[in-house]
């Protein structure tokens, strides 16, 4: 097998998917109604790869995992109970906006300042995960800057898996058109991955996990350094929720027959 | 002055897909509409010629391209060296490529390269008082925006379905070659992985999405899952009507979690808030409850129906055009033997 990895995972928080979102203008553009007080969850596709990234420096020894997360610091407080409990990482806190309304040029711009900065991570053995969108602004393109900054070129986005080879290399899958994968193959490190889902199911919580990762990530925390987003040359004419709502026609008493005819009559038409 | 540069990866056989040229036609509407403007072409890929013959009475005054070997293969290192160095030569201001994934893998990375700035997942494209302005959306299609920008260059990315295909004629090309200073390439694409041919399951080109719910895996009124028959049901729908599968995230994590259900069922079928949200002509959903597969799932879906037992399901009503109150095994049954029966 080959060499441990110095494994940087992005990933920052974003509203509880279940909550209702509402848009409101601010001074400083478009943001949310309440955005403070909703409830948050660490971004679906970065949760992803962080799991994945826990899980592939388990399988080898050496390996350490560090977590870059941009967000505002009480938020990333309140997130970080729960997800310091499921696998054992590192905290480089970032304190700033994570909303979907923010330049992901300008968030690249700070994380990637943020990964130079870990004084001891090896850069030759570096492997920059992160998802490869987020729940909020969904460009899928702050990995690829963050990456560029960094000087890795070796970039693969909605990966699903990720074996090491007995050589060192690296076979990737991401996800292409039509429900396939390429299939790609890296010298090693250094590359960035953006995940998609993954194989892996949600680490089950570990109390003594969380314990571990908390001792680090409260001064992480506490002195995260501020990220300022300007969203500098962006303007923003308006946001708004989509106001159609269909009239639904119910229908209750057709039988499977009836049901059967008007559906394929229906898939037939042009 | 902006200069306009259509961006795009060309086919195995040098030709543009059907997203390319969508982006295309954008791209010529936006030239039009921003007096002065100089519109070009960019193309990469193992060959470009055809491409370049396809789109040559389109309006560009300049065809770039870049072929060869290396940027035959959907690869980040070459793809974004290429791209570059087209958007240097052309003088690019504004950059617009299809969103497939070969572009939205790459020119993030090279927005950055450029000092430039991007917007992907775009729907919309327009010049109001010589002004380009692009609408997406955010929060998982949850709202959507628009948005223009005053940073140089900006590279859109555009969604399929929202412009009409190029079809202008064909015409004598040539095509300006762009020398790339290829990095030291360490990352071979060695292949595609496909499900297996009876489980090919996931179709773009669809005009009709039929999205599996959880309900499908529970037990029925004899008080027993038919996790078999669902599955010979739906595969035997998507056969029949050539329709494309999408399912709910809590059938695909059941599936992730090792319960009996149903096999053929991936996360690369996920629609909705952590998966994709397709573009499809009709879509059926059913045994599905809940917001995921009747807001998110389905934004861009045009005509929509679904099978659910609750008539009360608040999250078809309102979202759905018809909701047919009854059982998905009965009504598929039926549909499946009438689909057979007339095919």
């Amino acid at each position: 097998m080959s060499n441990p990895y110095h494994i940087v995972v992005c990933g920052s928080i974003v509203p509880d998917p279940l909550q209702t979102l509402e848009p409101i203008a601010s001074p400083t553009g478009p943001a949310l109604k309440n955005e403070l007080m909703l409830p948050a969850v660490l971004d679906p596709w970065a949760g992803h790869a962080l799991f994945e990234a826990a899980n592939l420096a388990k399988q080898l020894p050496g390996s350490k995992v560090w977590l870059v997360a941009l967000g505002p610091k009480a938020k990333l407080q309140q997130v970080l109970m729960t997800v310091a409990q499921k696998v054992p990482f590192e905290l480089v806190a970032l304190d700033g906006p994570s909303g979907g309304f923010t330049e992901s040029f300008e968030v690249a711009a700070a994380l990637a300042e943020a990964i130079n900065a870990i004084p001891a991570l090896d850069k030759a053995k570096m492997l920059v995960f992160g998802g490869w969108e987020s729940a909020s602004r969904g460009t899928g393109s702050t990995m690829q800057m963050v990456g560029e900054r960094l000087g890795v070129i070796d970039q693969f986005q909605g990966v699903d898996q990720l074996t090491v080879k007995p050589d060192g290399s690296l076979e990737i899958l991401e996800r292409v058109e039509g429900g396939k994968h390429q299939v790609s193959v890296c010298a090693g490190a250094p590359a960035l991955l953006g995940w998609a889902t993954g194989n892996l199911p949600e680490p089950a919580n570990n109390p003594q996990v969380g314990m571990l990762n908390m001792r680090t990530a409260m001064p992480a925390l506490q002195r995260a350094k501020p990220a300022k987003i300007a969203n500098e040359g962006l303007t923003f004419a308006g946001v708004s929720l989509p106001k159609q709502r269909r009239e639904t026609r119910i229908v209750k008493d057709l039988t499977p027959d009836a049901i059967a005819q008007e559906l394929v009559a229906w898939i037939k038409q042009d | 002055m902006e200069t306009i540069l259509f961006l795009a990866f060309t086919e195995a056989d040098g030709s543009l897909g059907q997203l390319a040229l969508e982006t295309l036609s954008a791209a010529q509407s936006l030239a039009t509409s921003l007096t002065g403007s100089k519109f070009v072409a960019g193309l990469i890929g193992a060959t470009v010629q055809p491409a370049a013959e396809a789109i040559a009475t389109s309006g560009v005054v300049r065809l770039l391209g870049v072929s060869g070997v290396e940027f035959a293969q959907s690869r980040y290192s070459t793809d974004a060296a290429a791209a570059e160095a087209i958007a240097k030569s052309a003088g690019a201001t504004i950059i617009l490529a299809p969103a497939g994934s070969r572009a939205n893998r790459t020119l993030a990375g090279v927005a950055q390269r450029l000092g430039g700035r991007i917007d992907t997942h775009v729907t919309a494209l327009a010049a109001t008082d010589g002004k380009p302005a692009v609408t997406r959306w955010y929060y998982r299609q949850r709202m959507e925006g628009v948005l223009s920008r005053s940073s140089r260059p900006w590279i859109v990315l555009l969604e399929s379905g929202c412009a009409p295909a190029y079809a202008g004629p064909a015409g004598s090309a040539t095509v300006e070659g762009v020398l790339v200073a290829l990095p030291h390439i360490r990352t071979e694409v060695t292949g595609l992985k496909s499900p297996p041919a009876d489980q090919q399951t996931i179709r773009p080109d669809a005009k009709l999405l039929l999205v599996a719910g959880a309900g499908w895996t529970k037990k029925q009124p004899d008080g027993q899952a038919h996790a078999a028959e669902a599955e010979q049901l739906i595969l035997g729908f998507l056969q029949q009507a050539q329709a494309s599968l999408g399912s709910t995230k809590s059938l695909v994590d059941l599936s992730g979690e090792g319960q009996a259900v149903l096999k053929f069922m991936t996360h690369l079928n996920q629609v909705g808030q952590t998966g994709s949200t397709p573009r499809h002509q009709k879509g059926l959903a059913t045994c599905c409850h809940g917001e995921e597969p009747h807001t998110v799932g389905w934004r861009f879906i045009n005509e929509r129906r679904a099978i659910n037992l609750n008539a009360a399901c608040s999250w078809a009503q309102g979202k759905a055009d018809v909701l047919y109150v009854a059982d998905a095994f009965e009504v598929l049954r039926k549909v499946n033997a009438l689909l057979g029966a007339t095919s």
